[in-house]
């Protein structure tokens, strides 16, 4: 309980900057496919969790039901992105996101 | 009652798409029937629209059925809706019920062709869109149904495409419409942007506001859009081409109801000329006028029996234009009904002819015809008396009273009107007197046919000389070839004569082998120098036979020219087979299907009068039922009734006139038809001539022009737009690498710029 009086919000929205700071940039210099996939869902969980936060502290139910619209998105998302993982990797099994580059101007 | 309006468009378009959907399943004749059924709805339809509207109170006889909104663009929307109200219900009635008698004459007059269904397709489009143009409740409708009867106008003229001519003359009505369709389109956007509605109702109410320029020019350029759709000077040059279709749809479109559109749009827009300036109404009536004298003398001419009626609805549209252009309403739509009827008569008794004669339209070639076709010809000659303004056929009151209103607008137009009535009652009684009086001509010798005769056997003699000829050549051949060989007969008999003197006397047999030898020589040297004495003598025989051939070429030139059109000295086995067959083939009277509807619209063409007969007020029917639609200027008659009995009788004469001079040309002869029959009258004062020379030379030039200005100028615009957009895109495109981190480095820098931005925004 003692911990609880100062686990502020702050706490909360430095780790999910951090968070999504490591999937942002994960994203970006990562060429494994199936891992930036993943930075991806970090990125969107961190967003879950300024969510929760801010619901809890301006007492709003609304940051929990937001997350449950973006736990959707990314069900979807895994849908779609696992699809392009396996086709990615079907092309050769040590490809990566650069190899596949057909929209090239 | 009123609300079955709707239903006087929809049963044609019904019949159109049941056709459309089982038309080859319906085939001969159950599309024919349906389609008539589909226009006898209609007719029952309109019947009850008019009940419904006679019910109501005068001031109440104007009521618009809204289906639903067509177009509708923010403050502007265009319904599908229909104005009922006298004017637009007249027609209505008169275009659904001679239309469907139409229909069913049709059915007879189509028998046999391959594409009996597909007429029939085209014959309810074209009910639908003429009823939506006189049913619309606004312009853009009315439009709607302008263009569509133009279109089945198109495809029923050129009916026949096979034939490169039909095709031609479908084109050219298209062509020629659309230049009336251009002065439409702009005068109803100008009304959209002075008025602000196209609804007939709103412009009915608002046209007082519009400035004396803007109600003119609109006025001017509906006159150009009737001028098409009506056939007037300068745009008339397509409907005597029209006459390429099947003859109903000569009657039913060409003369009863879409040329009469024009004249219904302007009288509909009456409130509008109201405000324009008098010129322009004198323009209309002067247009109408000289399009009426115009066409009646060009119809003095022509020999088609179809091409008659064809200048002959010209004129009479320019009457009826005349009539609009001085503020009289009620009898332009007076006559427009009336001709409506004798004209469809008309039309569908000729095409009878046409069906009984083999589709021979040449009038030359009819004659006596009034014994072989007795329903054809009764009713056709009642159609004639009509027209000619014989009273009390229908034609004489509608005439009689454009007329009167002419007489006392302006006097040039009445005397314009008179001489037209008076080639009207002499042309018309012109193809009466051709087609069913006198002696029945069809199996006659034509004079062309004996003309080929007598060219035959100038061609022959011809021919017999230059055999001869060929002859003396030969013989001269055969001369020369003798004396050749008298020549080397005479060298041989000298030859040996040389070796007789050189033989030995001595030795006996060497003398008496010389001597034979010499006896030979002697004997060939003779027969040599007969054979050319014989030769020589033929050489003269050959040139006494060329004289004998050529002389009797001179006799036949002579005998062709003497002999003219007589066949004197022409046998039968001479004639084309064409003249045998002819002789062989009986002209017969139409089927039933033809002949009822004959009888119903003579019935119609005589009493039609009786709907707005001059003697007192009270008969007037159709002008006070047409009052509350007629807002605008209708001139009031001044003249008294001592007057108009004088007017009346004037009239009568000049077609009594009329009529006489066709007596004494056509039936008694006296006075030789070439005399009238002018050839520049039968080439329509060569104007189609002069069109078509100036649009192949300087008017060339002028579209060449456009052409140009329109691929370099517009074309070029457009084209330039899309090359600026590919080079840009061009450059633009390196910025896509394709690799997906750096889409994501792009996205992320997006944000933290978007970031930074509102974050400076809010600091400071």
């Amino acid at each position: 309980m003692m911990f609880a009086a100062t686990l502020t919000t702050s706490y909360f929205l430095v780790l999910s900057a951090l968070m999504f700071a490591i999937g942002a940039v994960g994203l970006m210099i990562r060429r494994n496919p199936l891992v930036m996939f993943m930075c991806v869902e970090l990125m969107l969980n961190a967003v879950n969790i300024t969510f929760v936060a801010f619901g809890t502290d301006v007492d709003n139910v609304g940051g929990q039901i937001s997350v449950f619209f973006v736990l959707v998105v990314a069900a979807v998302e895994v849908v779609v992105g696992l699809a392009l993982v396996v086709a990615i990797n079907r092309r050769r099994a040590d490809a990566t996101a650069d190899d596949v580059s057909l929209l090239r101007g | 009652m009123l609300d079955a309006a709707f239903l006087i468009p929809a049963f044609p378009l019904l019949g159109f798409v049941t056709i459309l959907v089982f038309g080859r399943r319906l085939g001969e004749p159950g599309a024919g029937w349906v389609a008539t059924l589909a226009m006898g709805g209609s007719f029952a339809a309109a019947l009850l629209t008019f009940l419904g509207l006679v019910a109501e109170d005068k001031e109440e006889r104007r009521f618009v059925q809204t289906l639903w909104e067509w177009v509708p663009v923010g403050d502007f929307s265009v319904d599908i809706g229909f104005l009922v109200d006298p004017l637009s219900i007249t027609m209505t009635l008169f275009i659904t019920g001679v239309g469907a008698l139409i229909h069913l004459y049709s059915i007879g007059y189509m028998h046999g062709d391959e594409n009996f269904s597909k007429f029939f397709l085209y014959l309810n489009l074209f009910a639908f869109s003429m009823l939506m143009l006189v049913l619309g409740d606004n312009m853009l409708l009315t439009f709607l149904g302008w263009e569509g009867v133009g279109a089945c106008s198109y495809f029923l003229i050129s009916f026949w495409f096979t034939e490169e001519a039909n095709a031609t003359a479908g084109k050219k009505a298209f062509v020629t419409n659309r230049v009336g369709d251009w002065g439409f389109m702009v005068a109803m956007f100008l009304l959209f942007t002075t008025i602000g509605s196209i609804q007939y109702v709103d412009i009915f109410g608002n046209a007082g506001e519009l400035s004396e320029n803007t109600a003119t020019a609109i006025t001017v350029l509906l006159l150009v859009g009737a001028a098409g759709k009506s056939a007037q000077f300068p745009l008339y040059l397509w409907l005597p081409d029209a006459m390429a279709g099947p003859t109903p749809v000569s009657a039913l479109i060409h003369a009863a109801t879409m040329v009469t559109s024009g004249v219904y749009l302007l009288t509909r827009v009456s409130p509008i000329t109201a405000e324009a300036a008098g010129w322009s109404l004198d323009l209309i009536a002067w247009i109408g006028a000289g399009t009426a004298l115009l066409a009646a003398t060009i119809a003095v001419a022509q020999n088609d029996i179809k091409k008659v009626l064809a200048y002959s609805t010209v004129s009479q549209l320019g009457y009826m234009i005349m009539a609009v252009g001085i503020g009289a309403y009620v009898a332009a739509i007076f006559h427009m009904i009336t001709h409506a009827f004798f004209k469809a008569l008309l039309f569908l008794g000729s095409g009878s002819v046409i069906h009984g004669m083999h589709h021979d339209q040449d009038m030359r070639h009819y004659g006596g015809l009034r014994k072989l076709m007795p329903v054809t010809s009764a009713t056709f000659i009642i159609g004639w008396l009509a027209i000619a303004g014989v009273p009390p056929f229908s034609g004489f009151w509608s005439k009689d009273e454009v007329l009167a209103y002419a007489y006392d607008v302006n006097i040039g137009l009445w005397i314009v009107g008179l001489v037209t009535a008076l080639l009207t009652a002499f042309y018309m009684s012109r193809q009466v007197f051709m087609t069913f009086y006198g002696e029945y001509r069809y199996a006659d010798v034509r004079p062309e046919e004996i003309e080929a005769v007598w060219a035959n056997r100038v061609a022959a003699a011809e021919a017999a000389v230059a055999d001869a000829e060929a002859g003396i050549g030969a013989a001269e051949d055969g001369v020369v070839k003798a004396q050749e060989k008298l020549d080397k007969a005479t060298e041989k008999l000298e030859q040996r004569q040389a070796e007789m003197a050189e033989v030995d006397q001595s030795d006996e047999k060497a003398v008496e082998k010389a001597t034979k030898n010499l006896d030979k020589a002697q004997d060939g040297a003779v027969k040599a120098q007969e054979s050319v004495d014989e030769v020589t003598a033929s050489i003269d025989t050959a040139r006494a036979e060329v004289e004998a051939a050529r002389s009797a070429l001179a006799g036949v030139v002579l005998a062709a020219e003497a002999g003219g059109d007589d066949l004197d000295g022409i046998s039968d086995e001479d004639l084309p087979e064409a003249v045998r067959e002819r002789r062989e083939f009986h002209p017969h009277e139409s089927p039933w299907q033809m002949t009822v509807p004959l009888v119903v619209l003579a019935g119609a063409a005589i009493v039609a009068g009786v709907m707005n007969l001059p003697f007192s007020d009270d008969l007037h029917f159709l002008g006070h039922w047409l009052e509350p639609s007629f807002l605008g200027n209708k001139h009031k008659l001044g003249l008294s009734g001592g007057e108009l009995w004088v007017l009346a009788i004037i009239a009568v004469v000049v077609g009594a006139i009329g009529i006489a001079a066709a007596v004494a040309v056509y039936l008694q002869r006296r006075i030789p038809a070439d005399r009238i029959e002018l050839p520049i009258l039968a080439r329509g004062w060569r104007y189609d001539e002069a069109v078509t020379s100036f649009m192949g030379g300087p008017g060339r030039k002028g579209f060449d022009l456009i052409a140009w200005f329109d691929r370099t100028i517009i074309d070029g615009a457009v084209n330039g737009t899309g090359r600026l957009v590919r080079s840009v895109g061009g450059e633009m495109r390196s910025a896509q690498s394709g690799l997906v981190r750096s889409y994501a480095a792009m996205v992320a820098i997006g944000a933290v710029a978007l970031m930074a931005w509102f974050l400076v925004r809010t600091t400071f």
